[in-house]
Parts: structure tokens; sequence; C-alpha cells
């Protein structure tokens, strides 16, 4: 039984290909990992020349290590200021897939409610969300649930239509089988359907998180004034009324950080979740 | 389970019959035209033909998924639950599941819990060579492998009836000689009724006793040649005079089919 054995085997004959190969794969291993970093300290590096040589003003372009400073002295306000745009994010990327996935669900299930509604969600989604924002404050009372609707619109499309895409994807002998063996439509949903969108609904989750944390930002600018309870893109706003540009720095650096964490946990979320089977999180060989 | 050595050809219980049954496509295309077939309880029928002449068709239309446009398909008793099993040309194996899983589904899709027909999924997967897979994934598994777990799924209920469409085409010729002997020795441990699609003269004559072969446009039966070579059937089989004659019978009426189609 060829597949499996021949993985356990241990090599003795060195192959001159394949120790390059192994190599290369090793050099590569450690690139991915210091290329961006080294990148990193050159940039920061230039940026504080720039700064002292051309003799910047602060105001103008503030030095990394002043954007550190203030990072850490403004800390306390700024970590507020993330918890309420981490937590509209959150909750609007939850709702984004639970209203994704469940209108997914129900498209698949009857195609006049997908021919009905279908149009409206790719209206939603390509009409720019700052254009609707400023009616959705209008009529929303509660500030929390203005800023939650704007990311949610941002973010459930690509829920939306990559599980869509999914669920209708599923092999056609298997769905032969499945109604062969006289599977009911729930059967067939569960067992069926829904691990073979599992990928894509993965797909668009990765999308959709980046979007929902841009859906909150900016609806958090056209909301404008907050005080209490501001989350970072008002920080943003209000440092630039003031001209302190060293905390708008440190707090798109935060906003930057965040986002960039966001997808590096959902794209872990799915290695995890498909590594067992799906040729996305196989390592070629050869 | 039905008796391991089946009774004579003429003498066997009736699964399931064919009468004259028509199947057309967009109001013009004949997919199928006037057959008629009688399935007989240990039979092992071979559909043979060029592409084209209605096999897949008659499978889909045994399986329910289509609908005879005229005539009709009767089971001996009425049909139910895993009275049928299958195995396509692909092994159509669910990817996210184990080989153990995989095995289960027809139960599974019956309400049955995985503890409750355990040892039937790991007999059948046994009688398959593949005890030691249960909980690889499909993946991990080669071409013909992959096949025997789509086997091994067919036969887990122990269905009236098994159908095959062109199951070994996609592999290569020495997978598809152990196959064929596997498939046979299956057939001798638990007498299966088997009705198998190919275009491959030599496997429909070595695996099948009754060979049904068909000319395209329209689909139709043209012949229907018996191997009465008694089962179990070897290598020597292979290379037996016999075996040379059928096959040269078959090869025959498979060129007359082509030529009608012509
Ligand atoms: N769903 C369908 N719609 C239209 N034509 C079809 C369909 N299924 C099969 N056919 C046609 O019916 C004929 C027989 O097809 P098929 O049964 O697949 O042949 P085989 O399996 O013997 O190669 C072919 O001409 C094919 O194009
Ligand atoms: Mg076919």
């Amino acid at each position: 039984m060829t597949a499996i054995d021949d993985r356990s085997a241990t090599p003795e004959i060195v192959d001159e290909d394949e120790a390059r190969r192994a190599r290369a794969r090793k050099l590569d291993k450690i690139g991915k990992w210091t290329l961006p970093v080294v990148v990193m300290i050159i940039t920061v590096f230039l940026w504080d020349r720039l700064v002292v040589w051309n003799e910047i003003p602060h105001y103008i372009l503030p030095g990394p290590l002043l954007v550190f400073e203030t990072l850490i002295k403004d800390w306390a306000m700024l970590f507020d200021a993330l918890m309420v745009t981490l937590q509209i994010t959150l909750m609007a990327l939850a709702v984004a897939v639970l209203g994704g996935v469940g209108l997914a669900i129900l498209f698949t299930q009857s195609r006049w409610v997908e021919m009905s509604f279908y149009p409206y969600a790719v209206i939603l989604q390509v009409t720019p969300i700052v254009a609707i924002a400023p009616l959705i404050f209008i009529y929303v009372d509660s500030r929390i649930a203005g800023l939650l609707l704007c990311a949610w619109l941002v973010a459930f499309f690509p829920v939306l239509s990559n599980t869509t895409l999914g669920l209708n994807s599923a092999d056609h002998n298997l769905r032969d089988l499945f109604r062969i063996y006289g599977a009911t439509r729930w059967q067939r949903l569960r067992y069926l359907q829904l691990p073979s969108a599992l990928p894509y609904f993965l797909g668009g989750l990765r999308i959709a998180g980046g979007l929902s944390l841009i859906g909150a930002v900016v609806a958090e600018y056209v909301a404008g004034t907050g005080g209490i309870g501001s989350g970072l893109a008002f920080r943003i706003l209000e440092a630039g009324y003031r001209l302190n540009i060293p905390r708008m720095f440190a707090a798109l650096i935060l906003i930057a950080a965040t986002g960039v964490i966001i997808f590096a946990g959902l794209s872990f979320l799915s290695h995890m979740l498909l590594r067992k089977w799906h040729e996305s999180a196989l390592k070629r060989e050869g | 389970m039905p008796t391991a050595s089946a009774a004579p050809l003429d003498q066997r219980s009736e699964v399931l019959w064919m009468e004259g049954v028509d199947k057309t496509f967009n109001g013009n295309v004949h997919a199928l035209k006037g057959m008629s077939l009688r399935v007989g309880e240990g039979d092992f029928i071979s559909l043979l033909g060029p592409s084209g002449c209605g096999k897949s068709t008659a499978l889909r239309l045994i399986s329910d998924l289509i609908h005879p446009t005229r005539g009709r398909i009767t089971w001996a008793g009425g049909q139910h639950a895993g009275d049928l099993g299958v195995v396509f040309q692909e092994p159509t194996l669910m990817p996210w599941a184990t080989v153990a899983q995989n095995v289960w589904l027809p139960f599974r899709l019956r309400g049955k819990t995985y503890t409750s027909v355990r040892d039937d999924v790991l007999e059948a997967l046994k009688l398959v060579g593949l005890e030691k897979f249960q909980n690889a994934y499909p993946r991990e598994l080669s071409g013909g492998m992959k096949m025997r777990v789509s086997i091994a799924r067919a036969m887990v209920t122990h269905p009236r009836l098994i159908l095959m469409d062109e199951p070994f085409a996609a592999l290569d010729e020495i997978t598809r000689f152990r196959l064929n002997d596997d498939l046979l020795e299956l057939k001798d441990k638990i007498g299966c009724t088997v009705i198998f699609v190919t275009h491959s003269v030599f496997e429909s004559v070595f695996l099948s006793d009754r060979i049904v072969v068909m000319a395209a446009r329209p689909g139709r039966v043209i012949r229907e040649l018996t191997v009465d070579a008694p089962y179990p059937r070897d290598d020597a089989f292979r290379t037996s005079p016999e075996y040379a004659a059928h096959c040269r019978a078959a090869s025959d009426a498979l060129h007359e089919a082509m030529e009608q189609a012509a």
C-alpha cells in the first residue's frame, strides 16, 4: 500500500537535487520571517534619519522614537480607544458571519429567496459605506448600533458570496450519491454542503476580518463627536485637530497592528480547520 | 446475506427488470431506446458499448436519479432503503471525512450512529483490504485504494444491487487487473448482484456472466452474450482458449455496434 509507507522510509542515499531543494526550503523558511523584519528596521532607520537630517519639526513628521514615546505616554487612553474599536470590529465580524452564513444557507435552500434578495445584497455591497453612513447615523439613535451596522454592511458580503459559492460547489457525484441514499435536505446541508463550503467560507472570513475593521474605522470618522467611549479613529481625528501628530501616528500604528493580528488569527484558524484534508493546507512536495 | 454461489443463470430469482425503457433528452437526443433487461439475483452484468450509447443513462435510470420517458423499471418486492449501492468512475469520497466515516455514509443517512454499525463498516473495509486505513483521510490514499473505499461504501449495507459506472477506467492497467481480481473475490464472498459499465471487452468477459452490448444514436441494446465460465475465475481463466473465444465474440459484437452507429 504505497502512499503511506513511502513517506516513513528513511532516505539513505543523498540526492544532489533533493539536498539543494531542502536547502532552498530552509532558506525560504528563514527569509519569510527575517526579510520583512529587516525591511522594517531599515525603514524605521531611514525615517529617523530623514527627520533628523532635514530637521523636520515634529508637528509635520515626528520621528519613530517620539511616536514610540507617545504610544507609551498615551497608552491608557489609546488602549481604551483600541478596545472600543476592537469591540465594534469583532461584533461586526460575528454578525457578518451569522448573517452571511445564514443568508447563504437560506439562498441555497430556496432559489426564489436567492433570486429575490441577491441583487439587493450586491447593491448594498457596491454602494460606498461613507455615502450610506451619514444616513445611518441620522436614523439610528444608538451610536454603537450605528457603528455596528456600518461595519457589518462592509463585512458581510464576502462571507455571503463565498459561502453561497461554497454551498453550491459540492461534488456532483456526491450530490447524486446523497440522492440515491435518500438523504433529507437537512442531511445534505449538514453532511455535504456545509463541509464543502468550509474552505470558501474561511476565505471570505479572512477578507471580512479586515473589512470589518475598515468599516468600524470609517463609521467612527463619519460619526464624529464622541468623548467617552470613543475609538481609535475618533482619537486620530481629535489629535489631528490639535496638531498632535505623534499621537496620530501612534493610533495609526495600533490600527494597522490590529488589522494584521486579525488577519493572522483568521489565517491560523483556517489552517487548523483545513489542515487534515484540504489541498490549500497541504505542503507541496518537490 | 445472499448465498455465495449463485444458481444457474435461468433459475435465478429476479431483482429488477426494465421494460421498453426510453429516455429522451431535450426532445431529440435519444439516449436510450426500448431497453429491456432482467436482472437476476447473483448476476454480474456488464454493459459494454462505445461512449454515448446510454450506459450511464441506464444506470441513472435504475438509481432513480432520472425517470424514463417511456417504459418501466420495477424492483421485485418494491425498492427499499439500502437496496442500491453505487460506484462512480471517480472514487467520489468526502475529503473531509476519514475512510471509516466515508464508508459509514449510507448508514448515517439512514440515521444510524457509527457505534451501531461499526462492525459492518470494519467488515466492509476488511473485505477490500483497508482495515488498517480506517482513520486515514482520502488524500493519503492512492487512486486504487480510494476506489476500494468507494467499493466498500457501496456494499456496506449489503445492497440487493450494486451499480458501477466505469469504476476502473481512470486507473492504470496493473491496478485495474488487481481490482478486477479482488472484485470477483468479493462477489464470491458476499454473492452480490452487479451491473458493471465498461468499454473494455477484456474486463467485461473476465468479470461478468452476462454481457449486454449496446450501440449509440439511438442508445440501445443490440446483443446479449453469456459467459458461462464458472466463478471463481483467476489468472488461468485469463489465458484460457475459452476466454479468448468469449473476447472475440464480444469484440465482434462491439464492432457491429460501432458500425451501426457510424
Ligand atoms: N442530461 C443530459 N442532457 C442531454 N443529453 C444527455 C444527458 N445525459 C446524457 N445525454 C446524452 O445521451 C447520450 C448517452 O449518454 P451516456 O448515457 O452518458 O452515454 P455513455 O455512458 O454510454 O457514454 C449521449 O449522447 C449524451 O450526450
Ligand atoms: Mg458514461
